[in-house]
């Protein structure tokens, strides 16, 4: 067995996904004498390479790899996790790594370790779970741990390189009678407005309880140069179309004001919004995670506070 | 088509969580347990299958507090048949040992699909959905936001970041991972509910020798540390509302 320390590289449509330079970060972190080796899998797309801050490439080039399908990467990574053995596989805890873990797990027999948020030189892992509410801490199982990863331990530029990696080509196993096959990528429908231009963001979340209520933080971007945003719970209910979504499946939104209302602050919500200039929270439990990432904050009434807020803000532009 | 839907019941967060005694597990004396809202989303989708296509729908749970309410509740909604595991979960079942328990489950009565939820909140060995699939040898699609079933396939819509999808075919037998369902879960009337429990049946099963291997043995659980607390605004309501205000116009979004 090495030392070795995996890193499955996401992409989609061409980019390197930032949770990749997560978490090739980590694995430099955790690696200590190993080599951190960035698993890329593709058509045509060894370009994709050139960022990685890694020891080195292992590349795999083939048709059916050009764009993410489960059972494609499955069977690729477990077949270079049989051959090479590495200490650790980090894949991301997003919608490519959370479909290839599971299935390696129970393919090759090894121990799998999700919601990762840091991974320690002394072989810790601290994973984040229950909505953002507890961290829990333990040694990270052998020989070959299989670990999901969230952002939010390390920056993206810890894991972004200058000097493009070596880059060994390594032959995918058969890949034919595949029961899952992409037949599309479908973009969003444009049309409704950008958040992410919106210098003043109301995002509204479970909290404000049903559509009707929607009417308070609408009068406030009316009165306001806000722009309504949402909690993925809102839009799941059909309260607001999905380009208003906030987080890990919505957009990422950096604004200069992000009032966040009724929202608790689950990792998945606050991996969009996390970096927005100031976070005002109104919630009112005191222990939502939301107060974590805060500014300022209150656990008053957000059906109180709106009504007031968009008055004092009608008075102080005159119609 | 047979459709089966395993649900989870996971802590509800609104509630506050405590670290018990020992320090490396939630104190579940105080806990107060929900459906995992993922699974709402996935029996809705099965439902829908079912009203557009036909299916025979079966719905199955570890047992415990509520459990018993949540399935007939699943009846009501559409569900044909409800299935309790019963067994000595006193510590807590990880997701392998589900994956497990459930795949010996499905071995028999061989579903076509299985949706489960696309995660709980609290599971630290990976989701049961994909280590289910892989026992079973099905292939698998997590992060799903539509299912539409034609002859042998489902073409499903598979969610990534910023509102991309993709659209994939996947062979049946296979199990999904649900998101979303097409339309928000319905509710159902207590009325409904109350009347389905006089005919609806739950079968009991007893599951024994859960095999916990493949997950990781936690030594510490801990509140995270904030990196900046917020400063808390202090006051009536019109106080708050007077000094909020006051930061949008001093960040210059007034
Ligand atoms: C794979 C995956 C992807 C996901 N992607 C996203 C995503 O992109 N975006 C996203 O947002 N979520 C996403 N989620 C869901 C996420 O895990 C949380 O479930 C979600 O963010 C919770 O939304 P919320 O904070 O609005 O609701 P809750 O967590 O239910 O919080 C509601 C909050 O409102 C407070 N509240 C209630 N009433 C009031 C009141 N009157 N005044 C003030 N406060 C009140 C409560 O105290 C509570 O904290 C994803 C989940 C998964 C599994
Ligand atoms: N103990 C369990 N019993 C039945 N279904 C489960 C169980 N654990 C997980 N599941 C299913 O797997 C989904 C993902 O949960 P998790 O494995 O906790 O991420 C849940 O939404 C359920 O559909």
């Amino acid at each position: 067995m090495t030392q070795d320390i995996f890193v499955l590289i996401e992409h989609l449509r061409g980019q390197v996904l930032d949770i990749s330079y997560v978490m090739l970060a980590a694995a430099r972190g955790f690696a200590q004498d190993g080599q951190v080796t960035a698993v890329l899998f593709g058509h045509d797309a060894k370009g994709l390479a050139n960022s990685l801050a890694a020891d080195r490439v292992l590349y795999v080039d083939h048709p059916a790899l050009k764009e993410f399908t489960s059972e494609a990467y499955s069977l690729t990574l477990a077949s270079l996790v049989n051959k090479h053995h590495p200490r650790a596989v980090l894949m991301g805890h997003t919608s490519i790594g959370m479909d290839v873990a599971g299935a390696l797990s129970a393919k090759l027999s090894l121990p799998l370790v999700s919601s990762c948020r840091t991974l320690s030189a002394d072989g810790k892992f601290v994973s984040q779970i229950c909505g953002g509410k507890i961290m829990a801490e333990g040694d990270l199982p052998s020989p070959t741990a299989l670990v999901t990863m969230i952002p939010g331990g390390y920056k993206t530029e810890q894991g972004q390189s200058a000097n493009a990696p070596a880059i060994e080509s390594f032959t995918p196993p058969a890949l034919d009678n595949l029961r899952v096959v992409l037949k599309q990528i479908i973009e969003p429908e444009a049309g409704d407005v950008d958040i992410s231009k919106s210098p003043f963001l109301i995002a509204v979340g479970r909290g404000i309880q049903n559509k009707d209520n929607l009417d308070l933080p609408n009068e406030l971007a009316a009165a306001t140069s806000g722009t309504v945003c949402a909690s993925r719970p809102v839009v799941d209910q059909g309260w607001l179309p999905t380009t208003r979504l906030v987080g890990k499946s919505g957009k990422r939104v950096k604004p200069k004001i992000y009032l966040a209302l009724g929202i608790s602050g689950a990792p998945e919500h606050v991996e969009g919004m996390g970096e927005s200039d100031v976070i005002i929270a109104v919630n009112t439990d005191p222990n939502a995670p939301i107060f974590n990432v805060a500014k300022y904050g209150t656990t008053i009434d957000l059906l109180e506070l709106l009504p007031l807020l968009t008055e004092k803000a009608k008075q102080a532009t005159p119609s | 088509m047979k459709i089966a839907v395993p649900i989870k019941f996971v802590p509800d967060l609104v509630e506050e969580l405590t670290i018990d005694s020992n320090g490396a597990a939630l104190d579940t004396s105080w806990l107060r347990f929900i459906i995992n809202e993922f699974d709402d989303h996935a029996i809705e989708q099965a439902i829908l299958l079912k009203e557009r296509a036909g299916a025979e729908v079966t719905v199955i749970c570890a047992e415990g507090d509520g459990v018993d309410d949540i399935l007939f509740a699943t009846a009501a909604k559409g569900a044909d048949s409800l299935v309790k595991l019963t067994g000595d979960f006193g510590g807590g079942i990880n997701s392998h040992a589900a994956a497990r328990a459930l795949a010996d489950l499905f071995k028999e009565s061989k579903p076509d699909l299985i949706l489960t939820g696309v995660q709980g909140h609290n599971d630290l060995d990976g989701s049961v959905g994909a280590l289910l699939a892989e026992y079973l040898g099905m292939p698998f699609v997590g992060y799903v936001a539509g299912v539409a079933l034609s002859d042998g396939k489902a073409v499903i819509r598979k969610e990534y970041p910023g509102g991309i999808i993709a659209e994939m075919e996947i062979k049946l037998p296979a199990v999904l991972g649900i998101q979303a369902a097409e339309q928000p879960p319905r509710y159902v009337a207590y009325s409904k509910i109350n009347q389905i429990m006089k005919t609806a049946k739950i079968e009991d099963r007893a599951l024994a020798n859960l095999d916990f291997n493949g997950g990781a043995t936690v030594s510490r659980m801990f509140k995270p540390k904030a990196a900046s607390q917020a400063t808390m605004i202090q006051g009536s309501p019109d106080e708050v509302a007077e000094r909020v205000f006051g930061l949008l116009k001093e960040h210059g979004v007034m």
